[in-house]
């Protein structure tokens, strides 16, 4: 009995207790909403008012048959592959640049590591404004450019509207990525770049063999988080291209979801788009897991 | 010992997802008696405390306060606490929301006749036909208008509250400026709109004539498209016999017109902060009166109603409410102290408030006769009064929010965008439409 109770509750049970609080807190914010979206994927349901009772049958695939033969949710997942493609490598390269300078001893390092940060911190909305104005067809950026800029302008243009997206949501998440590559710089030992000069290796040598390899499971924390990210995209679409335009090329799927979900209310399909966008997400994880396995 | 643990944790986990699953839906069935599909089975004579929400635009939380504070000073014990409505991307999405919580308050003075369905499929409405000689009531000051307002049953869901009939804003000083007439602007056919654009747009008084926002949403088509429509066909609405009208002569010329302004960039594409009208990046607006604060100091403008392809001319042009209407919501414990108190809040005193306050027109007949002082003393709204009793309004089918949003992807793709042709759009978007609408609510053919 006694190795019994050791087996389930541990050597030290009181653990239990000091955890079980966020368990709880798991359980019910994320776990049970996982649980119920799953469970509303496989039924016709509606949002109702408390105690209006209405049949909610058993539909089996139907839902996901009805999110997969939509044009709109298979060009949004298109397009969200197209803003993957572009902010995470800019989001790892960039961030892990921006980090190796900002842990070298230049001046102003204070200010240069509070400027990066400030756009995470600062509302989306305020943001999304200064951006609009600055790639309008009027703004700083086609002034630079000149004859160069995209006509239409970038924000209404087919094949620019999700780039430009993209670079944004780079920019504007920069900073929190910058802060883990630092603190994952910090673990890289100063011997290794103390032989490396030994040897003779420049620059680019010591950043290729001692940071990089030094920084990698920031690399795949960052990997995640920007794929995360981009999964969940939706205050840009919405505010930047107002709504997904143009021409539904910078919808996103959890745009699709609030449009169809919360505002036609028709959370069965939107609960089966959510759930396929985690299984994608799942699987570019275990993609990652498996290359990184390999080459460990 | 490790799986062990798992396999505890899973244990503690498994029966509180499923008890909070099977609670949702046990708890919706065991209240089923108290309270049916609708909110019927409510008190319709119970009377005390009620909440309500109001806008939250200056000019109606200021006729909100007023008029609160007069209800309660006269009934202190059927007390009324009023709210602006809490912010969301739309107040559709709160109003929904609050629906499925319980926690919406018993009266809404926001409410969108376009999501009436999905709300009254929610269970989350009243019928204000429970209480004795409501229909009269609300016919009696609406006139037969008020029937676009039942909904397919016959009930009233929604009283028709103020209009806010969408016309032709137009800058006098940037018109001035193009040489154009500022008092008889040759606004009234299309032809004439276009040539009154690139008069605008080329002699560099505006960097475009008009600016309807381009952005996605699914009202807005309620801007653009659909008071052209109302304009070119009569006063037909986008749905009529659960069948799509638009993919007709009068959508098909309201489509190409607006497919001109834009390849001509007479229209803007780009979605923008702020009012372009405002700021005098475009010439013209197209907006209802609730809009005229906003230019109050900023533009010196002048109103006609919209275009058509033979020219419009007059004040009998049809055109889109844009009404917002006061819905009485499932939640609502004491239903005749609200029931009385939407009477008050729509009684000609108050009616005459919210015109004074707001300059937006109350949904009630021969407001130019009843309140005759405020229009002689405002000039610039007797355009509106006018127009208020020529509106027309969303349909009132099923899947409503789902039937806009289909029609604005399609006008943006083809109209805006030039993507597609706006006849093929209009015939694609129709016959979508058609299939949703003859779905039932909860969209099965």
């Amino acid at each position: 009995m006694k190795r019994f109770g050791r087996a389930v509750l541990g050597h030290q049970p009181i653990g239990l207790i000091f955890g079980a609080p966020y368990a709880v807190f798991i359980a019910l914010l994320f776990a049970y909403p996982l649980g119920l979206a799953v469970w509303i994927s496989f039924h016709h349901y509606f949002f109702t008012a408390p105690g209006v009772s209405v049949p909610r049958p058993y539909v089996g695939l139907e839902n996901y048959r009805a999110v997969i033969d939509d044009p709109a949710v298979r060009q949004a997942f298109l397009n969200v592959a197209v803003f993957l493609v572009i902010n995470v490598p800019l989001t790892v390269a960039l961030s892990l640049l921006v980090a190796t300078a900002l842990n070298a001893a230049i001046p102003f390092r204070s200010f240069f590591r509070t400027s990066f940060y400030v756009p995470y911190v600062t509302a989306s909305v305020a943001m999304v404004g200064v951006w609009l104005f600055m790639f309008s067809s009027g703004g700083v950026v086609n002034h630079v450019l000149g004859p160069l800029a995209p006509v239409p302008v970038w924000l209404i243009n087919q094949n620019w509207a999700m780039p430009s997206i993209a670079i944004y949501v780079t920019w504007k998440s920069l900073g929190f990525f910058i802060l883990l590559y630092l603190a994952a710089l910090q673990t890289v030992p100063k011997e290794l770049y103390e032989s490396a000069m030994v040897d003779g290796a420049s620059w680019w040598g010591r950043f290729k063999a001692v940071t990089i390899p030094g920084v990698r499971q920031a690399t795949t924390l960052v990997t995640i988080l920007a794929v995360i990210t981009g999964a969940n995209l939706f205050t840009e679409p919405y505010l930047m291209t107002g709504g997904g335009g143009p021409n539904g090329k910078s919808t996103s799927p959890v745009l699709l979801m609030y449009q169809t979900g919360i505002e036609q209310n028709h959370p069965d399909f939107a609960s089966a788009l959510g759930v396929l966008l985690v299984i994608g997400v799942l699987l570019v994880f275990g993609v990652q897991w498996f290359l990184e396995r390999r080459r460990t | 010992m490790k799986k062990s643990r798992a396999l505890l944790a899973a244990v503690i986990a498994l029966p509180l997802g499923l008890a909070a699953v099977g609670g949702g839906v046990s708890s919706a069935s065991s209240l089923a008696g108290t309270r049916g599909a609708n909110g019927t089975s409510g008190s319709t004579t119970a009377q005390g405390p009620i909440n309500i929400w109001y806008s939250n635009n200056a000019q109606e939380v200021a006729w909100g306060e007023q008029m609160v504070a007069s209800w309660n000073a006269a009934n202190p014990r059927q007390k009324v606490t009023g709210q602006q409505i809490p912010s969301a991307q739309s107040s559709e999405e709160v109003i929904g929301a609050a629906i499925t919580a319980g926690s919406e308050p018993c009266l809404i003075y926001n409410t969108s006749p376009a999501s009436v369905p999905t709300f009254e499929q929610q269970g989350g409405l009243v019928p204000l036909n429970g209480f004795p000689g409501a229909a009269s009531y609300i016919e009696g000051r609406t006139g037969t208008s008020a029937n676009v307002y039942k909904s397919p049953d016959g009930l009233f869901y929604q009283m028709p509250w103020k209009s806010n009939p969408v016309m032709i804003f137009y800058n006098k000083k940037e018109f001035a400026k193009a040489g154009i007439s500022t008092t008889k602007p040759p606004l009234g056919s299309y032809s004439q709109f276009l040539a009154t654009a690139k008069k605008l747009v080329s002699s560099g008084v505006a960097k475009y004539a008009i600016y309807p926002s381009p952005s996605s949403e699914f009202y807005q088509s309620w801007y653009d498209f659909y008071p052209l429509y109302a304009a070119e066909s009569g006063g037909q609405e986008l749905v009529v016999n659960k069948k799509a009208t638009f993919d007709d002569a009068a959508g098909k010329a309201v489509a190409a017109f607006w497919a001109q302004l834009y390849a001509q960039n007479l229209a803007g594409k780009e979605t923008v902060n702020g009012d372009t009208f405002a700021d005098g990046t475009s010439a013209m607006a197209i907006v209802g009166p609730w809009a005229v604060v906003t230019y109050q100091g900023k533009v010196d403008w002048g109103v006609v109603p919209v275009p058509t392809t033979k020219g419009s001319y007059g004040d009998q042009v049809p055109t889109f409410s844009d009404a917002k209407n006061i819905a009485m919501y499932a939640s609502c414990k004491n239903r005749l102290t609200a029931w009385n108190f939407l009477k008050f809040s729509t009684s000609p005193t108050e009616d005459g408030k919210l015109l004074d306050m707001t300059g937006q027109m109350p949904m009630r007949q021969g407001i130019q006769q009843v309140y005759a002082s405020y229009f002689k003393a405002n000039p610039a709204y007797k355009e509106f009064a006018a127009e208020a009793a020529h509106v027309i309004e969303v349909p009132n089918v099923n899947n409503s929010i789902q039937v806009w949003q289909v029609f604005r992807d399609a006008w943006s793709k083809s109209v805006i965008f030039g993507k597609q042709s706006p006849s093929a759009a209009l015939a694609g978007a129709a016959a979508q439409i058609d299939k949703l609408v003859q779905s039932n609510s909860s969209g099965e053919p």
